[in-house]
């Protein structure tokens, strides 16, 4: 079963999590239920330090055993830093997808770019529907 | 898709079902690294009923098989399996398959999923090309059931079920016994790397042996494994999978597929071998080594210095050697173990390096 969605903070419909710093930045991360979708994670890729990206554009990635999957930016910016503990273990992603397993911290272009995105209740009533 | 007898089981036990050459199959049950250790350390089970079992009996048995494998069967002992190829006329690998001798003047040939059809209306094709009317080929795939036992524990936990003493069946020998009293054909191969077996019995009756092996296996560690990890397994033994690494287009000169392939006798495909072989190859497989970070997967490109030289035909992380490695198609001028190249992964070109097959070899 996956933890539950934190309240404090944002989630996109491709399973990311973003939580607003409250100085325009933000940090982000994929959610448990897609860790729980990967299982096996064994390499991250993450973006470089500088790095522009546009809301829901492909910004990391990474690879269970079997699969590719791109992580999607929650919201347009610039990182500013990444999680490097990540290099060396993945495997945080599985076990502590909204702690540890955080990806990367974003300057935001837009704020109001977090509007776009869901509250923990909506998001848990969206995977609730899919597993359906 | 197509169902394996087992498919509800699978079900049951939460495998996760894809799609793999046109049958649902379970590509994992737990995850695929805990799979793959289990099968690694004690043992899997496998459901491998989507491969194909074609018989070929009769007086002309020999002759038509000597005619389509690329492998000498001549001097193979009933009871002996052989793992060989056919080719078309050009040396393309229709199939990679494996022989089981069964009798005076009746054998059967273990095909891969998606080749199997076209496998037998090759094999048809050749026998009313070559005009032999005293040999038959009887697809079986159907009616038979087939699962593998893979792992250091698999003896210890099949012969509590084998009405035969498993410790007398050989390397690449199969048997005529019972499991659970009922009537199967049991072998000691596999494509795992490990010790292990294959069981071939009716189909209808297949879910009784499989629920029993994992009823008395559980205590020592038996998992079900799905596709996933006979994935990783097989790469780290060095195995190829048909249509990953090889396929028409392909000989078996330039896979590792060479030992199986006999010039001195004459097979659909021997003459386009010999001439390719008297010209040289161009392209070979070999296994290669990630030195930087990153995964290289099927169809990523392979470049020395900066020109693109080649592809990955299959790459994978393995969890015994908890390192990226991968198969790949490189200029036979590269094909030295201990070379450099670099493989295009995603916008990057990571650092990778040539090394000697297998990467994993079990201590005997």
């Amino acid at each position: 079963m996956s933890k539950p969605n934190p309240a404090d903070r944002k989630y996109s419909k491709e399973h990311e999590w973003a939580m607003d710093n409250r100085d325009g930045t933000i940090n982000m991360g994929i959610t448990d239920h897609a860790q729980e979708l990967l299982t096996d994670i064994v390499f991250v890729e993450l973006p470089a330090i500088g790095k522009k990206v546009k809301q829901m554009e492909p910004m990391a990635v990474v690879e269970s055993v079997k699969s590719v999957s791109d992580v999607f930016s929650p919201v347009s910016g610039e990182v500013i830093e990444v999680n490097k503990e990540l290099e060396e273990h993945p495997e945080l992603v599985n076990q502590d997808a909204f702690g540890k397993g955080w990806m990367a911290k974003l300057k935001m272009d837009n704020p109001a770019e977090l509007n776009n995105l869901m509250d923990a209740a909506l998001y848990t009533e969206m995977i609730k529907e899919e597993k359906h | 898709m197509k169902k394996t007898p087992l498919y509800d089981r699978h079900a049951t036990l939460g495998g996760k079902i894809i799609d793999f050459g046109g049958w649902a199959m379970p590509v994992q049950y737990s995850n695929v690294i805990e799979e793959h250790h289990a099968t690694r350390m004690k043992a899997g089970l496998f459901d491998i009923c989507h491969m194909g079992e074609i018989e070929v009996k009769g007086p002309q048995a020999f002759e038509l098989l000597q005619w389509v494998l690329s492998r000498n069967i001549e001097g193979q002992a009933i009871g002996q399996i052989k793992l060989s190829v056919m080719t078309n006329e050009n040396g393309g690998i229709i199939d990679d398959v494996t022989v089981y001798r069964l009798g005076e003047e009746r054998y059967m040939v273990v095909t891969n999923a998606g080749t199997k059809d076209n496998d037998y209306s090759w094999i048809e094709t050749q026998r009313r090309a070559r005009g032999l009317s005293d040999v038959q080929v009887i697809d079986n795939s159907d009616r038979t059931g087939k699962i593998d036992l893979q792992g250091p524990l698999s003896q210890e936990i099949l012969q509590n079920l084998a009405s035969d003493d498993l410790a007398l069946l050989t390397y690449y020998h199969a048997k005529d016994t019972k499991v659970m009293k009922i009537p199967a054909l049991v072998s000691r191969s596999g494509y795992t790397g490990e010790d292990g077996f294959e069981i071939y019995t009716e189909s209808r009756r297949l879910g009784e042996i499989w629920d029993k092996l994992l009823e008395i296996g559980a205590g020592l560690g038996l998992k079900p494994v799905g596709l996933g990890a006979r994935d990783t397994l097989r790469l780290e033994a060095g195995m190829m999978l048909y249509g990953n690494d090889m396929d028409e287009t392909i000989t078996p000169l330039e896979v590792v597929y060479g030992w199986v392939t006999n010039l001195e006798k004459d097979f659909v495909g021997s003459s386009a071998l010999k001439k390719l072989k008297e010209k040289g190859l161009g392209r070979k497989l070999v296994g290669f080594e990630m030195q930087d970070r990153g995964i290289a997967r099927h169809g990523y490109k392979v470049f020395k210095d900066a020109t693109e030289v080649g592809v990955v035909t299959s790459g994978t992380y393995t969890p015994t050697l908890q390192k990226a490695v991968g198969l790949a198609f490189v200029p036979v001028s590269y094909s030295k173990p201990g070379t450099d190249i670099f493989i295009q992964i995603r916008e990057h070109h990571a650092g990778a390096r040539i090394v000697e097959l297998p990467f994993y070899r079990r201590r005997k």
